[in-house]
């Protein structure tokens, strides 16, 4: 079976400055990985590129073997993404955003209906499903950046901070939601918070200055006899010094 | 595409941006057709005075339209959203554009009673009339799509504003007689060009009620180049 996700040598430059440097990674069906690193240190240009939105200086991204360069629009179809800070649409109200994003991925009449009803539920957004967007709580614009993530229940997913201003069950019940999504997917989760790839990821992958320090799973990175904050704090640092 | 242009529509209509456009451009439309215009004292049932003013008017208000295309996505950060959709980017490009096309018909089918007033005051030739609006339609496409691939580069949508106002204004000013003689006098080959690339001087044809193929063909291409920066322009410049 060949991975969902293939990342090999990509590489992105602003300029002379070098955001990600030489990155190579896969992510099969059943994978959670923790995508760690931070601020500033490639985690979302990595993610932007491999959803296609940023074109890579060079090396290539492939989801389920289509080439988010080559196969743009392919590779897209098989891909749920959360960008960072999980923008929407202010003025839409959330069923109308949800509804916009499945009439683009090409779902009409009542398979459009069913699916913003079941991703509305798995997010647990139902209620203000009539209120425009931007009059809703950060925790609840999050979960609809979610919703339209999941709303194609796509093979891939890459959530840029999927918990980020969410409450502690809230949190609870985003970790939940990828659990138990993740047996038959392939997902990548960028956080700051090291207790959720604890919880949710089979792999934690470390990056700083644009390079990937550690690929290992979170059990091995906490056999060396310290917390994953301590082991996050020695590996960053000391990179930088 | 259509589920684009759907969403951009409803977002016109969802906030006031729609109904302050509709509303200034009826009264300024009508106030100036009535009063510089002489729509009465000319004694003559046509809506050249209302035609001749649309494209001064659509040079201030298109842009306004425009200036949020691209400017407010990526301000909110939404065009990462929309542009990791699985749609081309050209159909995105396309797809907004026909919005506001869409919404400036809409506006421009609102000054009916203007033609209504005509027809029953006199008896005009509604053939002209219609190649007018046809022609209005032109020059809203043309500052349209010049204006939406000023807004593709940047996120402060000012400046998309200033900037597609003065870029409109080049193209409508350019075969105006004051540009066109001083470059005539000057530099005889730049005037050439500048009429054949003026906006305002290819109306004038409709406006008499003249379709010729070749003011057609100008605004598609006009039309066409545009939408195709456009699409570059936001290639070129996804993220800041």
């Amino acid at each position: 079976m060949t991975a969902l996700i293939e990342i090999e040598r990509l590489t992105k430059r602003f300029g002379a400055f070098t955001a990600v440097d030489d990155v190579s990674f896969a992510v099969e069906r059943g994978e959670v990985v923790g995508f760690l690193g931070p601020n500033g240190a490639g985690k979302s240009t990595t993610m932007r590129m491999l959803a296609g939105f940023m074109a890579p200086t060079s090396g290539t991204a492939r989801i389920c073997g289509a080439d988010v360069v080559d196969a743009p629009v392919k590779a897209k179809r098989a891909l749920g993404f959360l960008p960072e800070g999980a923008p929407t649409y202010p003025e839409m109200t959330v069923s109308a955003f949800l509804a916009f994003c499945g009439r683009v991925r090409g779902y009409g009449g009542k398979e459009l209906a069913a699916r913003v009803a079941d991703a509305m539920a798995r997010t647990r957004v139902e209620g203000v499903r009539l209120q425009p967007i931007e009059t809703l709580s950060k925790g609840f614009k999050r979960r609809v950046g979610l919703a339209q993530a999941l709303l194609h229940d796509p093979p891939v997913l890459v959530l840029d901070e999927p918990t980020d201003g969410l409450d502690p069950n809230q949190k609870h019940e985003v970790r939940q939601l990828i659990q138990d999504m993740a047996p038959d997917k392939a997902i990548v989760i960028s956080t700051h918070i090291l207790e959720e790839v604890e919880a949710v990821c089979t792999r934690a992958i470390i990056i700083a200055h644009g390079r990937i320090i550690v690929d290992a799973t979170p059990r091995a990175l906490l056999e060396t006899g310290h917390t994953l904050d301590i082991v996050f704090r020695k590996l960053t640092t000391g990179e930088a010094a | 595409m259509i589920a684009v242009l759907r969403r951009e529509l409803a977002a016109y209509f969802a906030t006031p941006v729609a109904y302050v456009f509709i509303v200034i451009f009826l009264v300024m439309s009508g106030a100036l057709t009535f009063t510089l215009g002489n729509f009465f004292a000319r004694n003559q049932s046509d809506l050249i005075p209302f035609f001749s003013f649309i494209p001064w008017l659509f040079l201030f208000l298109v842009p306004a339209l425009t200036m949020r295309l691209w400017a407010e996505e990526r301000r909110l950060g939404t065009i990462e959203l929309l542009l990791t959709l699985p749609i081309a980017q050209w159909r995105a490009v396309v797809g907004k554009f026909l919005a506001a096309w869409a919404f400036c018909g809409i506006a421009l089918a609102l000054t009916f009673p203007l033609w209504i007033t005509v027809t029953w005051l006199g008896d005009p030739d509604h053939g002209v009339i219609l190649a007018g609006y046809l022609g209005c339609m032109m020059v809203a496409g043309a500052y349209l799509a010049l204006g939406a691939a000023v807004s593709a580069a940047t996120k402060n949508q000012v400046i998309a504003f200033v900037i597609a106002v003065a870029a409109c204004f080049v193209f409508s000013a350019a075969g105006s007689p004051v540009v066109t003689e001083f470059l005539s006098a000057n530099i005889p080959m730049l005037a050439d060009v500048a009429r054949a690339l003026s906006v305002s001087d290819r109306v004038n044809g409709f406006t008499r009620g003249v379709i010729s193929a070749r003011d057609l063909v100008f605004f598609a291409s006009f039309i066409g180049f545009w939408l195709f920066v456009n699409t570059v322009v936001l290639d070129l410049r996804k993220a800041d």
